[in-house]
């Protein structure tokens, strides 16, 4: 695949760089940029061109700065980029770093009434006159800020040679069809692009053209589209507590839940319940799925650690739940805005004494849709709590992807006998395994017939359910779970692998590691290095993964955490000499993986080699 | 108090014997006061003449937490966290609203690690019975002072305890519970027909049962001991519950009672003791709670009864059908709905 690389800022007349370039602007939170950032993105995105939007926020409401990315890219390409082209600088604050970041060659845009030096020779610089044009069409202080956004998407619209309809299109979407507060908007949008005409002298190469790559695409975040998993999966119970990054994903479900999940006679086929804190989230969905329902919540790392002891719980009572990491930076409450994927190894093994769990890890909204369903299928048939490893990167930032499959097959509600089973039966033991795959019978309360009762206690139990503290009831127990986690392993989603012929190389990712993975692909190629790729997308790890370590010398285990965590748990995974094949590549420092820093990172290790 | 007689001689309106509704032997200390109070939900549900499989068991961590092995042994039961009980009942009870929760909790459960699961829980008005078999002390973890002991009690190895106690009933009514007792686990009848009333209220009914504990807290001078509740026991009422199909068997005399009616149509009588406190007010009800609680003294009764809040379940406007019984085609959209929300984001 071409990459494309800004062309030489030295050059006077360079070629026309077009639709392969990133653009920054950096703002103040809370000061309605957001509108501007998306309608940008949506217009871009329905010119055809591929596009992402990453917010990169302060843990604040008002007045931190913050910085809004998007990248456009003809190849398709959807990582963050390490310095963007275009820089639009709205806040004085951190003007001069952002100037400063300019990739060489690039071009600048400022507020006008910024002041600061101006020396880089290399860059191109447009001054916005945002506070004027904005006095002149918004009478209204208070609204006069947001509106003042949408002079930069003006002067932007000019210097790329983006049509003003477009971006009409995009304002009336996101104002869902309200006419007033499109006009006002195209009003400032307007008079900064005849601002733009009248007084820039366009000396920059990028510019966007009108393709044809997003056809039948969709624009989402992840978690809104894990919010549509969970209702298309039938989710009947969720509870949640407020947390960032998670938040959006149950408030998707309660956006969406009403139009879907309501009958005729305006009742509501689930309940959504918000919880004093993440440990009473979780209980609720403990009980609510020992009841029966399918029952989901969604936290990020601190509520993981309220989970714990109720993780723990659910695996060995053997309750069906999901839960939804949108994984943010630790330790403690760390960089609560920032990106990691820092909770594999605790989420795993999360709970005391010996217990771990099935992770399902999606890459990207769409497979946060695809998980969004089939995790419950997975905990019901399993009877565990099954955890999904997603991102603030992939839940809360704009992804281009194809639209959402249906399920292509009907709910898997597991083992679940009912009256007639019971009758036929005689009766069940609720921890018995009776098919030799370590999954046993379960029976929900309500079920009428004397026999379905049992007591589910997170003690030491008989088969039965019935107390035991006997070594043998003890081992006989958790052999049987170790046994149902090996049938798991087998059915869980398995890696996506792309095995090169000939390649001593290869790279194991997962989650929103790939995007960038994919493009370092690329340009390992371009460097001469053919690599194979494996993605993980579920725990325990599965059987193929052996082979395909086997079948390579060097193993680069990419990803964003400080210890390595998935290196440390395929090495437990591999056996003999295997593991010495690994090389960690991980980083740490909040933001997204740049597809730069993994190219450079494997081509060093490789030179020392 | 009173209620209808069983249908036939031992056996209940179902025809069922009193020892269908028993569990497993306990194995909590001879004379211990919770032995007594599962005794009496097994009464008071066989009496009722409930259907175990419509019935689900709670319970936390501790001693009391044990005691639902020991009754209702066809019933669906879990033994949850220490003091996480609430939550799951709001889930296991959300999931399916047309059973009938029983949650058997502790001081330590309740007053302690779950203080603010029990709030929010009561808070929410998750329909349920909720018992505290209340000793003022941790038993399964020898003899610690719980948040319900006495000021200036001695314990053995505790030694003094300086700090207030928690009233679990005033916390109760302020998280504004609709259905609010007290009882002695030394007085059967009362627990029982205090646990018939509970089980037919539309809410979370919470049942401040003071239930010695024989090993650790039983000297005389502890306001939980038996001997304690047999000579302090001050009922601030008496009432009788009248099911739908029952024929009112107790006269009061005028003015001195007050009938409340569930929404079901059961009704509660309440008969005024000593002539004072009206049930129905809340205001009175804390200020009866805050004075015993200054004065040490121990009154039972039905405290606090408003039937009037709706239910978690009802808020929610579920639809009949339980949750977790719900049809693939009543939970899962359309394949068309999913197509409309993709054309939507394209």
């Amino acid at each position: 695949m071409a990459l494309s690389e800004v062309a030489d800022p030295q050059q006077t007349e360079r070629d026309p760089v077009v639709n392969n370039f990133s653009i920054m602007v950096a703002t103040k939170n809370g000061s309605g940029s957001q509108t501007a950032n998306t309608a940008l993105l949506r217009a871009l995105f329905k010119m055809g061109i591929p596009v992402t939007g990453k917010n990169l926020f302060p843990s604040n409401i008002q007045g931190l700065p913050t910085w809004y990315t998007i990248r456009l890219s003809a190849d398709g390409f959807a990582a963050r980029r390490p310095r963007s082209e275009i820089v639009v600088a709205m806040n004085p604050a951190t003007a001069i770093e952002d100037y400063a970041g300019v990739e060489p060659g690039g071009a600048f845009l400022y507020a006008d009434d910024i002041k600061m030096q101006l020396d880089r020779t290399d860059v191109a610089h447009y001054p916005i006159p945002a506070k004027a044009i904005s006095l002149k069409h918004e009478k209204d202080p208070k609204l006069r800020g947001y509106v003042a956004n949408m002079v930069y998407v003006g002067a932007l619209a000019h210097l790329l040679g983006m049509q003003l309809e477009e971006l009409e299109a995009a304002l009336l979407y996101h104002f869902k069809g309200k006419r007033k507060p499109v006009d006002l908007n195209m009003a400032v949008i307007r008079a900064a692009a005849e601002y733009g005409a009248a007084n820039y002298r366009k000396h920059d190469p990028f510019k966007v053209e009108r393709m044809d790559k997003t056809d039948g695409m969709i624009m989402i975040d992840g978690n809104t589209a894990a919010g549509l998993g969970a209702i298309y999966g039938g989710f009947t119970f969720c509870a949640w507590y407020p947390i960032t990054p998670a938040t959006s994903m149950p408030e998707a479900m309660m956006a969406f839940s009403p139009g879907l999940r309501t009958e005729a006679d305006g009742k509501r086929t689930y309940a959504i319940v918000q919880a004093e804190d993440e440990l009473a989230a979780l209980g609720m969905v403990i009980g609510a799925g020992w009841a029966g329902a399918r029952s989901v919540t969604s936290t990020s790392g601190p509520g993981i650690s309220l989970m714990s002891e109720f993780a723990g719980y659910g695996y060995f009572a053997e309750i069906p739940a999901v839960i939804w990491d949108v994984q943010r930076m630790g330790p403690s409450t760390g960089l609560p805005t920032r990106v990691s994927q820092g909770d594999i190894l605790k989420t795993y093994f999360l709970g005391h004494g010996d217990s771990t769990h099935i992770c399902l890890i999606p890459c990207d909204p769409y497979e946060c849709f695809e998980f969004g369903w089939k995790s419950f299928d997975i905990a019901e048939r399993f009877q565990t709590p099954v955890f999904v490893l997603s991102d603030l990167d992939i839940g809360m930032n704009q992804w281009m992807s194809k639209p959402f499959d249906y399920p292509d097959r009907p709910q898997d509600r597991g083992k679940v006998l009912n009256a007639e089973d019971l009758e036929r039966l005689g009766g069940f033991a609720r921890y018995k395994d009776v098919d030799g795959d370590g999954i046993p019978y379960r029976t929900l309360p309500g079920t009428p017939h004397p026999l379905a009762g049992y007591f589910t206690r997170g003690t030491g139990h008989t088969d039965k359910a019935t107390l035991s503290e006997r070594p043998a009831d003890w081992t006989g127990n958790l052999d049987r779970i170790t046994a149902k986690f090996e049938t798991a392993r087998a059915e869980l989603p398995q890696p996506i692998v792309n095995k090169v012929e000939g390649a001593e190389v290869a790279i194991i990712a997962y989650g929103s590691a790939n995007p960038p993975v994919e493009e370092a692909l690329a340009r390992l190629e371009q460097a001469g290095v053919k690599a194979s790729y494996l993605r993980v997308r579920a725990l325990p790890l599965a059987e193929g993964i052996k082979d395909f370590v086997a079948a390579h010398k060097r193993v680069y285990v990419v990803e964003l955490n400080d210890d390595a965590q998935m290196l440390q748990l395929l090495r437990l995974h591999l056996t003999g000499v295997e593991g010495d094949k690994l090389i960690a590549a991980n980083l740490c420092d909040g933001l997204p993986l740049t597809a730069r820093w993994i190219t450079e990172t494997i081509l060093s290790k490789e030179a020392s080699q | 108090m009173t209620t209808a007689a069983p249908a036939a001689k031992n056996v209940n309106i179902l025809g069922l014997a009193r020892t269908e509704y028993k569990g497993a032997p306990s194995t909590l200390c001879a004379g211990c006061g919770h032995n007594s109070i599962a005794d009496k939900i097994i009464d008071a549900t066989y009496e009722l003449g409930l259907k175990q499989h419509e019935v689900i068991k709670l319970s936390g961590i501790g001693c009391s937490s044990k005691s639902p092995a020991y009754f209702l042994g066809r019933s669906h039961g879990i033994n949850t966290l220490h003091g996480r009980m609430p939550s799951v009942a709001t889930g296991a009870l959300t999931a399916n609203h047309q059973l009938l929760g029983i949650g058997v909790s502790g001081d330590g459960d309740t007053g302690s690690i779950g203080f603010g699961q029990f709030k929010h829980m009561v808070r929410r008005n998750v329909r349920m019975v909720y018992v505290v078999e209340n000793n003022g002390v941790y038993g399964l973890t020898k003899g610690q002072f719980s948040a319900t002991a006495d000021v200036g009690q001695e314990l053995k190895h505790a030694g003094r305890n300086e700090l207030p106690p928690l009233d679990l009933c005033l916390e109760a009514i302020i998280a504004d519970c609709g259905f609010v007792a007290r009882s002695f686990a030394g007085d059967p009848r009362h627990v029982t027909a205090l646990l018939k009333a509970a089980f037919n209220f539309p809410g979370t009914a919470v049942l401040d049962i003071i239930s010695p504990c024989v090993t650790f807290n039983d000297k005389d001078e502890s306001t939980k001991s038996y001997a304690w509740g047999k000579n302090h026991d001050e009922r601030v009422n008496d009432f009788t519950f009248v099911m739908q199909q029952d024929e009112i068997m107790v006269e009061y005399e005028e003015g001195e009672t007050k009938t409340v009616e569930l929404h079901d149509g059961t009704q509660i009588m309440l008969k005024k003791l000593d002539g004072k406190h009206d049930p129905t007010d809340r205001s009175a009800a804390i200020t009866l709670l805050d004075e015993a609680r200054r004065n040490q003294q121990f009154i039972t009764g039905l405290i606090y009864l408003n039937p009037e809040r709706a239910s978690l379940a009802d808020a929610a406007n579920l639809v009949d059908v339980p949750l977790a019984w719900l049809p693939e085609t009543q939970t899962r959209p359309s394949r068309e709905s999913l197509d409309k929300i993709m054309a939507s984001l394209k």
